[in-house]
């Protein structure tokens, strides 16, 4: 059973509408709004500032923290419990591994930059809009970066490639065929990769396509992430 | 008594009458509502109190009753402070700050009988619907207590039911357009006292460096439904009446603001 047309009549390639803001958050060092359809996320990073507890400094190198927390009303169905669990830590772990590599933090021995990612509410890319949202409020806050960093859910939908999967189209599986959700960051310049996930079942050829076109349309995240952060320090 | 520099600052310039961004005591910050922003929950609303942002969302799902009040449902206010927020606060289990201003939001929408939970049964002892309202400080920069208790009441007149299936789950594909219902509007005013000066809507450094400062929760009809006095200094009989005055005041000016 194909997936010839999307549910919302979007193109397989074109995600939802994208509203990026950076400098939302007037307390904190550096903070972004990303807004992809019904996904929001914020990001506020504070620091570098001395990390506690002691024993988890790194005097060589300053440490990177990333904190993903669904707020309690953001859920499609019931209350989600606050204080996080086995999940966010998990999504906390690979947001900073998708960020770090654009990262120099040796000029910040023993201190930490705490990035948080707040959700006020969700429709699937989740991960994915927290990290595009971080990476902006790290550049606000002044951090130099070798590149930005853009991320989107690419995946099968029944034997058809498609980007940016909505919470209608993961739950779409049949008996035989499955949905590959697939999250992957990209580093548009070098075109190199920092978060992959994936449920679902997939092929080689079909994963292969899908990365292809999480690349592109990464790059054209991107472009909206560096609009929305020259907005702010235009006249700068 | 070893003061701090700030605090003398603080208290240098209000014995001039005047807060360091230039406010008189009982001026309040430029304040806005806007509903609706969490498309997840069942109402929200963003409230801003200068930069103060607060965001609010109700949760509305269908539980089994307590076995002590079969013929009651559920309402309850949580508050937490991201750390997202401020310098000031971290991760983890709420600190002494978030418990209180929990609490003390929550006093102010329930002991008002906002709601009257025996509205929200649906069969007594066995079906009954459970409201949560879930406070996020998005911006902490001063007057938590007073952007908490806006939010809530905003978020609680958005709120709209979600429907109902045959076998009694709720039903968030198809929301009715059934309001909460609502019988009180309460909200919080918050007055502090530094030295001699009583003020509102404080800032982060009025906030570190206040001697006492008080709750008074007020209903629409000028009632009072809950009061919480905080900090180490104390007040008089005279300062408590003069700052009641001054919550019924502010709350009849701040509710005008609910209007959409």
């Amino acid at each position: 059973m194909p997936y010839p047309k999307r549910f919302d009549g979007r193109k397989f390639d074109e995600t939802r509408p994208i509203v990026a803001k950076v400098g939302i958050i007037a307390r904190a060092d550096g903070s972004a709004m990303f807004q992809i359809g019904k996904t929001t996320a914020y990001a506020a990073v504070y620091g570098p500032r001395t990390l506690h507890p002691k024993w988890m400094q790194n005097p060589k190198t300053g440490v990177l923290r990333c904190e993903y927390n669904m707020l309690p009303f953001s859920g499609h169905g019931e209350r989600v419990r606050p204080g996080g669990g086995r999940r966010a830590r998990e999504i906390g772990m690979v947001t900073e591994n998708a960020l770090l590599p654009v990262l120099d933090l040796r000029e910040y021995p023993n201190a930490v930059v705490d990035v948080y990612i707040d959700l006020p509410q969700t429709d699937a890319g989740t991960r994915c809009a927290g990290i595009c949202a971080a990476s902006m409020a790290l550049a606000d806050a002044g951090f130099e970066m070798t590149d930005m960093v853009a991320a989107v859910a690419v995946g099968n939908v029944q034997g058809s490639i498609v980007a940016d999967l909505t919470y209608e189209e993961e739950q779409n599986k049949t008996e035989t065929e499955g949905v590959a959700d697939t999250p992957v960051a990209f580093m548009p310049n070098s075109g190199k990769l920092t978060l992959l996930q994936m449920d679902g079942h997939n092929t080689r050829a079909d994963l292969k396509r899908a990365l292809e076109m999480g690349r592109e349309v990464c790059k054209k995240i991107v472009a909206i992430q560096k609009a929305a952060l020259r907005a702010k320090y235009k006249g700068e | 008594m070893i003061m701090s520099d700030e605090k003398q600052h603080v208290l240098k310039y209000l014995a001039k009458g005047i807060r360091y961004d230039g406010r008189k005591p009982l001026d309040y910050r430029e304040v806005s509502i806007a509903y609706g922003v969490s498309r997840s929950a069942e109402g929200s609303a963003l409230v801003k109190i200068g930069k103060t942002e607060v965001m609010a969302g109700v949760k509305i799902s269908i539980e089994k009753p307590y076995p002590d009040t079969p013929d009651k449902g559920n309402l309850m206010v949580n508050a937490e402070l991201r750390p997202m927020a401020s310098p000031l606060f971290e991760s983890g289990p709420p600190s002494d700050q978030g418990i209180e201003l929990a609490r003390v939001v929550d006093r102010g929408v329930r002991e008002s009988e906002s709601i009257d939970v025996h509205d929200l049964v649906i069969k007594a002892g066995e079906l009954v619907w459970s409201v949560s309202v879930d406070l996020v400080a998005i911006n902490d920069d001063g007057n938590l207590f007073d952007a908490c208790s806006l939010a809530a009441l905003a978020a609680l007149k958005d709120a709209k039911m979600p429907g109902k299936t045959e076998n009694n789950k709720a039903d968030y594909d198809n929301r009715t357009n059934d309001k909460l219902p609502l019988k009180h509007e309460p909200l919080e005013i918050t007055m502090f006292k530094i030295g001699n000066t009583v003020l509102v809507d404080p800032s982060p450094e009025e906030e570190l460096n206040f001697d006492a400062r008080l709750t008074v929760a007020c209903r629409e009809d000028g009632s009072l439904c809950a009061l919480q006095k905080g900090g180490a200094g104390e007040l008089t009989i005279e300062e408590i009446d003069h700052m009641i005055g001054i919550a019924l005041e502010k709350s009849a000016w701040l509710r005008k603001k609910l209007a959409r």
